[in-house]
């Protein structure tokens, strides 16, 4: 059985179709990579998955369960019952380009906050939880400090801690190291390849072909909102058949 | 120039009186006035036009009127229909206290309103994106997140609206209550020493907001560390 599950999902902004019948499933364990270039639909794709984005057609399911969506007078599709969407957010963790910590909490307070308030696990579990994580990441001599008095390759592992804390099934990463400086890129990188050796399940829209050839195991080129190559990164990246991947491929190694 | 200082002297527990009426205006106009202005604040960021528009319109009145007409309107207005003076209200609005506290808090809460508001609309949508995604439902996110984020980052400006409020405060005396103004006013139609009179009030105004603002400073270092420059 699948984790995660995506069917021929549709999203358009007005008349302007920006995925037009995407589909991905993983299962445990699995790193799916999608790449593309910019305006593919990659982040729009990763947003739907969790509803920041409402598509117009398709379906989500988590565990097998089905999201249950309902039409919107836009014609856009919602979430149909609130619970199950907070439920299955719950269990799908996301990481965001630009880490969106919560700036007037110090760092242990970010990572506590949704484990308390949202799973209902009592407080003294999720400090040490949120101790155990932040260590994995290598921050945790800043978890008194502010998101704003650390660098960005700081915040954005606090963010994966953040998300870490909540033992999601599987973990959603918008472009998480796009906004990060050079040198501070590897850290985040390095983190997120052990978690991929824990057997984390992972959907990953990255612009790193490192990453997507060395750590995962699926990667899906999106073009103009169609996957239009996916499959074992080593064979795809190696030898791409579509001349649309070879041209984004030979354009990335300038 | 010759200052008086034995009247002064001799009337300062008049002025010490009327320091604690001063006092008790601010603090009940200022607690009823907050809790008013954050439900008309969350109005005031409704898309929902029946929600926003009666908040729009009662900050908008409110703004838009001086203190001092509010004040008269509810001391001296209310009083001359028949109706008001017969209801169960009487009682209360018949009392000077009562009415001044009344128009300070109404005041207030529409200032206070429009600051949470700017502060509410000015939170990071990328924050908010985070509470959604973490599976925070709609009052957990506002209770957890955006307001105790919008409340610090209004300090700034609220501070300043309760320093204005402290000097709103002297209209009191103009519907007979002897606060701090009110006790000026006395000492000068006694003694006849306007200078005197109103130059002790001013130095209690300013004593207190002098109080005023270092508690203020203090909240902000408590409150907004995490947006001053980064110390160690």
């Amino acid at each position: 059985m699948f984790k995660l599950e995506i069917q021929d999902l549709h999203k358009r902004y007005g008349d302007h179709e920006v995925i037009k019948g995407v589909s991905l499933a993983a299962k445990a364990g699995d790193v799916i990579s999608i790449i593309g270039s910019s305006g593919s639909g990659k982040s729009t794709l990763l947003r739907c998955i969790n509803m920041l984005e409402q598509p117009h057609a398709g379906k989500i399911l988590l565990n097998g369960e089905e999201l249950k969506l309902q039409p919107t007078k836009q014609g856009a599709l919602r979430a149909a019952d609130p619970k199950q969407l907070q439920k299955m957010r719950s269990r799908l963790a996301m990481v965001f380009q630009h880490f969106n910590l919560w700036s007037h909490m110090t760092v242990m307070q970010n990572v506590i906050e949704a484990p308390i308030h949202v799973l209902g696990v009592p407080k003294a579990e999720a400090i040490e939880r949120a101790e155990r994580y932040l260590a994995k990441v290598g921050v945790s001599h800043r978890k008194d400090a502010y998101p704003a008095h650390m660098s960005g390759g700081e915040q954005q592992r606090v963010a994966i801690a953040r998300a870490l804390a909540m033992e999601p099934e599987v973990m959603l990463f918008d472009e998480p190291t796009s906004a990060l400086d050079p040198e501070l890129v590897g850290d985040v990188l390095k983190v997120m390849r052990d978690l991929a050796l824990e057997g984390r399940t992972m959907v990953v829209v990255t612009h790193e072909m490192g990453f997507a050839r060395e750590v995962s195991n699926q990667v899906i080129f999106l073009h103009q909102g169609r996957v239009e190559e996916s499959g074992n990164p080593r064979e795809v990246l190696a030898n791409p058949s579509s001349v649309r991947l070879q041209q984004f491929l030979s354009g990335s190694l300038k | 120039m010759i200052f008086d200082y034995n009247v002064i002297w001799e009337n300062l527990p008049l002025y010490l009186s009327g320091l604690l009426v001063t006092l008790k205006l601010l603090a009940v106009s200022l607690v009823i006035g907050l809790t008013v202005a954050i439900p008309l604040a969350f109005m005031r960021v409704s898309r929902r036009i029946v929600v926003n528009f009666p908040a729009w319109l009662y900050t908008y009145v409110i703004r838009g009127t001086p203190g001092l007409v509010q004040l008269f309107l509810i001391y001296y207005g209310l009083a001359q229909f028949e109706a008001v003076r017969e209801s169960w209200l009487w009682p209360w609005l018949s009392n000077a206290t009562f009415c001044a506290c009344l128009a300070f808090a109404i005041n207030t809460s529409a200032y206070t309103a429009e600051i949470i508001a700017g502060s509410l609309k000015a939170t990071p949508h990328g924050e908010i994106e985070a509470a959604q995604a973490m599976g925070m439902s709609r009052a957990l996110m506002y209770r957890r997140i955006v307001l105790p984020s919008a409340l610090r980052r209004a300090l700034p400006q609220y501070s300043n609206e309760v320093i204005m409020m402290l000097q709103t405060t002297s209209l009191a005396s103009i519907v007979t209550l002897v606060d701090i103004t009110g006790a000026a006013r006395t000492v000068n139609s006694q003694f006849y020493l306007p200078f005197e009179a109103y130059v002790t009030a001013g130095i209690f105004y300013l004593a207190l907001t002098f109080i005023l603002v270092r508690l203020f400073k203090l909240a902000e270092r408590r409150w907004l560390a995490y947006l001053a420059p980064r110390k160690h």
